[in-house]
Formats: structure tokens, sequence, C-alpha cells
């Protein structure tokens, strides 16, 4: 290991994998290594020797499930919106050919005690149950303005300015009802609480458009998801940074960030042997988190914290059509929270799990010393739940950009519902790292024939 | 009308027994005496036409290095219909080598995996280590396919191609392969992201 590398990267999530794909496609030469001996991180998909070796240490895993190949259980409850950012990146890079995709059966909102699907589009409003025959008609218009906003044509505009008015004189303009407007912003818009309403309409505008395009580019629900479970992603980006020449080390223990007398970044060590780079990239789990401070140095701050349930059911969701993949939003108004509680549920139809076997995931922003008690009413939706694993993790970000020690931490994943969040992280992270902006670039494809 | 079948193949040995250097062989007849590790091979394919005129396309997987820390990923041996696992016939170590790496697909792979136990570098007798019958024997013991292959002269490296071809399951189109991209989109619930993306067309801002 005595060569010296442009970047090392720490831990194999799909955030730094993704990175890592993209710095060697550009030339950089690339060490990436994580202490577990699996891809993923906290982004992993973990069969069930896996799942109860970190959650059920003492435990047997029951052989009434299955066969432990057939699993590959997310860590991390989240969907692709189909027209959204990392789509881009999984067909600009090409590492679509690693993999395959599937719809999600389904997109719910839990109003009024009662699970209804999301309406999509202003046809699928007026039929909707979610609302009354004159909130109907206003919804319907709702959703014809969104529908022909266009920013150079004021006649489309109805007296609204996107970027001056805050949604919540939308919502106003049209007479929405709150019930309404709660399913728009959280289940369409999908913000977690309701700080949106006083801010500007624009990105919420441009929410419910990503939403909309998504739902109509495959039809059932605006999300699709990887065949054999969200670890294929980093997996995938792992590939490719290993074809671009990306050196990788699983299971490998990492003992030392190393630095000089001026803190900057100089190597990291392993197993004893120091590996030197220019620059390292890695999850906050590497750079203290949770644990003492590296040299005094606070690299990472705890920004709240999110309780996640993976569930396992031998049934589908009751009152989903017995839908093999859904997502429920629970949203906070509902339940007298500030935070929206999120159900993610994906089958055998998805190849993670033994035929008739569902596994939820129920997540929520902690709020409470009790966050067991918060994820109770999204519990309650699922009937009989087989076996279950619940663990509250603390959400990092990094203290510094690192653009004076040369080490640039990633974000923990957020209790959003989709990865969008995700490819944001890796637009900061590169532009800190390679100091201009991320372009996708087509990637010359060597396909040969 | 000839059939056509596609398979995924995938690559396994021990670095420098020439895995990269026999599919180059196979794929474009081709030999580079100083060739470098595997960098940018991304996918490569070939197709064997038998006898009865049914044509197989191999998708070959390169390991991209990733085989070097043990860091292969479980994505690469997922749906693999075959595997080639090379060792270099001048040197036993690789022969224990690939005996790791079939004990690991035995583990990981599907259960009707083809395997085929190549001793390359065949033109390098002279410095041989491992003998015919060993390795044969070994892979007469578990069920495997055997050659020798030399990709530098090019000597066995159709035949055991063409062999493992006949080999495959030639009655349906393999059910569970991902060989091939966009293979989801002939599927139930399945979407092809490239073609939806190069099937959008400028539109408006909004086409909610």
């Amino acid at each position: 290991m005595d060569e010296e590398y442009d970047v090392i990267v720490l831990g194999t999530g799909l955030t730094e994998c993704i990175l890592s794909g993209l710095l060697s496609v550009e030339g950089k030469k690339v060490l990436h290594m994580d202490r577990n001996d699996y891809y993923g991180g906290d982004s992993a998909s973990l069969n069930l020797t896996q799942l109860y070796r970190k959650f059920r240490p003492d435990q047997e895993v029951p052989t009434e499930l299955g066969r432990d190949r057939d699993y590959a259980v997310d860590l991390v409850p989240k969907f692709i919106i189909a027209s959204g950012e990392l789509t881009k990146i999984l067909v600009h890079t090409d590492v679509t050919r690693y993999l395959e995709f599937k719809q999600i059966a389904g997109s719910f909102v839990y109003r009024d005690g009662r699970i209804s699907k999301v309406p999509s589009t202003e046809m699928e409003a007026v039929k909707s149950p979610l609302m009354g025959l004159f909130e109907k008609r206003r919804a319907k218009k709702f959703f014809e303005f969104l529908q022909g906003w266009k920013d150079e044509d004021p006649a489309t505009h109805h007296g609204l300015d996107l970027d001056k008015d805050n949604m919540r004189t939308v919502y106003e303009k049209f007479g929405l009802e709150p019930g309404t407007q709660d399913f728009i912003g959280h289940a369409m818009a999908l913000y977690l609480d309701d700080d949106y309403i006083t801010k500007p309409a624009r990105p919420t505008y441009d929410r419910i458009v990503l939403y909309t395009s998504s739902m109509a580019r495959y039809g059932k629900s605006p999300y699709i998801y990887p065949l054999y479970g969200l670890g294929e992603l980093p997996q995938s980006f792992a590939r490719l940074s290993a074809i671009y020449g990306g050196t990788y080390m699983l299971d490998k223990q990492i003992e030392k960030i190393v630095t000089d007398a001026d803190g900057k970044f100089v190597g990291v060590t392993s197993g004893g042997e120091t590996v030197k780079a220019k620059q390292v990239i890695g999850d906050p789990s590497y750079f203290g988190a949770g644990g003492a401070a590296d040299g005094g140095k606070l690299r990472v701050v705890e920004d709240g914290k999110v309780v996640r349930a993976i569930c396992i059911l031998k049934h589908p969701i009751p009152n989903t059509d017995d839908s093999d993949s859904l997502q429920i939003i629970i949203p906070q108004n509902q339940v007298n929270r500030r935070n929206d509680i999120y159900i993610a549920m994906v089958s055998s139809t998805h190849n993670v799990c033994a035929k008739d076997v569902y596994v939820a995931i129920v997540s929520t922003i902690v709020e409470t010393d009790n966050p067991h008690l918060e994820i109770v009413p999204g519990l309650n939706l699922l009937g009989a739940i087989h076996e279950q694993f619940v663990t509250v993790t603390p959400i990092y970000a990094p203290t510094s950009s690192g653009a004076e020690d040369n080490i640039f931490v990633t974000r923990s994943y957020d209790a959003t519902s989709h990865f969008e969040t995700v490819v944001e992280d890796v637009q900061d992270v590169w532009k800190r790292v390679i100091g201009s902006d991320l372009v996708l670039k087509k990637r010359e494809v060597e396909v040969q024939e | 009308m000839s059939k056509q079948f596609q398979f995924k193949l995938v690559l396994l040995g021990e670095s420098a027994v020439g895995k990269s250097s026999l599919v180059l062989r196979f794929v474009k007849d081709q030999f580079d005496d100083y060739r470098e590790s595997t960098i940018g091979a991304a996918f490569l394919t070939q197709t064997v036409t038998l006898e009865d005129q049914t044509v197989v396309k191999f998708e070959i997987w390169d390991t991209a290095g990733q085989e070097r820390y043990k860091s292969l990923a479980p994505m690469y041996y997922r749906n693999a219909n075959c595997a080639v696992v090379l060792y270099d016939i001048t040197s036993s170590a690789t022969l224990e080598k690939a005996r790791t790496w079939i004990r690991e697909l035995q583990r990981q792979a599907d259960p009707s995996i083809v395997i085929a136990l190549c001793g390359n570098k065949s033109d390098l007798a002279a410095r041989r280590q491992v003998t015919e019958e060993e390795a044969k024997k070994y892979a007469e013991e578990e069920g495997l396919m055997w050659a020798e292959t030399s990709a530098k002269s090019g000597e066995g490296v159709s035949e055991i191609f063409t062999a493992i071809a006949k080999k495959l399951p030639l009655t349906a189109p393999p059910s569970s392969s991902r060989a091939g991209a966009g293979r989801a989109a002939g599927r139930v619930g399945g979407v092809d992201l490239n073609k939806q993306a190069a099937a959008q067309p400028g539109q408006d801002a909004c086409n909610c």
C-alpha cells in the first residue's frame, strides 16, 4: 500500500460510491475502503444473517423466514423518484446496465383514520375520496393552475408570483382545505413538516411537478426500485469506479486519519500501514460520529435523530389493494406531530425477501424522549407484525467544508422518502472536492460486439 | 430463423492469470504481452454459433480488479449463468486460489451455474507446475468443465467458450438473467430507465 492516491474514500454507502465512481471516471486515482465486509454502509441491504448479526447478535436466525440468500433488507427506507436527479445520474453513468428496476405499486396517504391513494392528476383528484365535491372543484382548479403555469406568460399566473408569494397564499387563492393542503404538501411535494407553507411557493411547485411527472412516467406510482434491494445501487457505482481504475478494499478497519502539523490531511492508517492521498472523503462514522473526536477536532455534528422500524410481515398491508410495494405518508397534522411518519414497503416482487413475506419500514424524525412510541401510528397500519427491528439513528452533518484540511465528510441518510437529498450531498461534496459544479457527461461506453 | 440466447458469464481467478487476456482473445482475437491490469473494460460481448445455428451471446463480466482485496460485490455473481475460473499452469498457488473461487461460486451463485475451470498460459508448458491430471481430477470431482488454454496463442480459447455454450440450457431464455441492459422492461412492472429517458423530448416546464 505504498502508492499515493488522489482521493481516499471511506465507507461504501451510496453517497460515497457515487462520488467514487464519478471521480474515477474523471481520471482521479481512487482508493475506496470500508470497515465492513459488505458494500453499502448505512445504505446497505442485508441478508438475514447480516441482519441478525447487526440487530440481534445473540440470536439465531429463525429458519422459518426462508433462505438467507433470498433476503436483501434495506437499512434506510428510500425509493427512487422516477424523474429525479438520481435517475439522471444512473442513466448518464450507464450503471443502469448492472441494475434492473421495477415500479413501486402504490403511493398512499393517511387522512382521518383511513388510507387513500394519492391523486396525481386532476383527473384522479376529482375521483379521490380524499375530498368532498366542492373541494374537488377547487383542487381541480389548483392542479390546472400548476399544469398551465408558464414563467413567460403572466396570463397563466392568476396574479401569483411563485418566487415572492408563499405557499399559504397559493393555497388560499384556491381556497384549499387544510386536509387537502396536507396531502399536497406532504404526499406530493414530500415535505416532512409544514415549514414550507410560509416560504416562497416555487420549490413546492417544482416538487409537485417532479412528483406528477414521475407519476406520469410509469403510471402506478412516482417511484422505482432496484431488484435485490437498494444495496445494489452502491455496488453498481463501485463497479463503475473499479472499471475506471478505482481500488476496492472491504473489511478494513480504519485506525487513524493522519494530518500534518497544520491539520491538513495526509493519509489513512489501516492495519498499521498509512496510505497517503491528497484528499479524503468519507461518511460521518469515519470522522468521530458517535464517538470521541479524533485528535480533539470535531468534524461532525448531530442534526437530529431518525427512528426506523424494519418490520417483517407475512401479509400485504391492509387496505392497500394488496399492493406488493408501496409508500404511505402520514402527514404530521393527522397525528399531531411536527414531522410526518412514513412507511415504505417492498416484497418478493423486488427480490428482497422470501415469497409471501413483506418488508415494511416505518420511520420518522424523533421529537420526544420516547421514539418507539412515535412510530406507533405507522405500526398500527401494518396489521400483525411478525418481527421488528427498531433503531434510533443520529443524523450527522460535517462541521466544515473541507477546504482547509482536505477532509470532506458526507451527510447521514436523512428521513426523506427518496434519494434527492443524497444527490444534493453528492453535488455539494463534488463541488467542495473538485472546486467546480458536477456536470454529468455521457459516459463513453466501451461496448464491444 | 435461428434462435438467439443471451447469458451472463463471469470471470474469476487470481490476479495476472490472464482473465482479461483470455476475453480479449475470445472477443477480439488479440493478445497484448504487456497488458495492464484491467481498466475501462466495461462490458464485452461475443456470440458463438452452434451447429444447429443457435446463437449464444455471452455478456462477459470482468472483475475490474475488485477481486484483489476480496471486494467483489454480490452483484457480480448475481444471475450469472456461467463462470470461467482461471488458473495459471505455471503456478500451483493459482490453482489453490481457483478452488477458493469455485467454493465461493458454489456458495453465492445460482446452483444451476455452469462452471469451467481453465488452465491458462498453456504456451508456457515448459514451466508447468500444475499437471493436466491434477486439474482434471479436481474438475471431475466438483463436476466442472475443464480445459487448458493459451490466450497468447489462442489455443483452446474458442473451444472452451463453445463447449460452455453447448452446456447451457437452450430450451428457454434464461428467466432470471440480468444479462443486457433493460431486461426488466420486458417483465411485469419492469422499467427501462434508458428508454424512458431517451423518449423524453423537450417538454414544457410542467407536465403534471
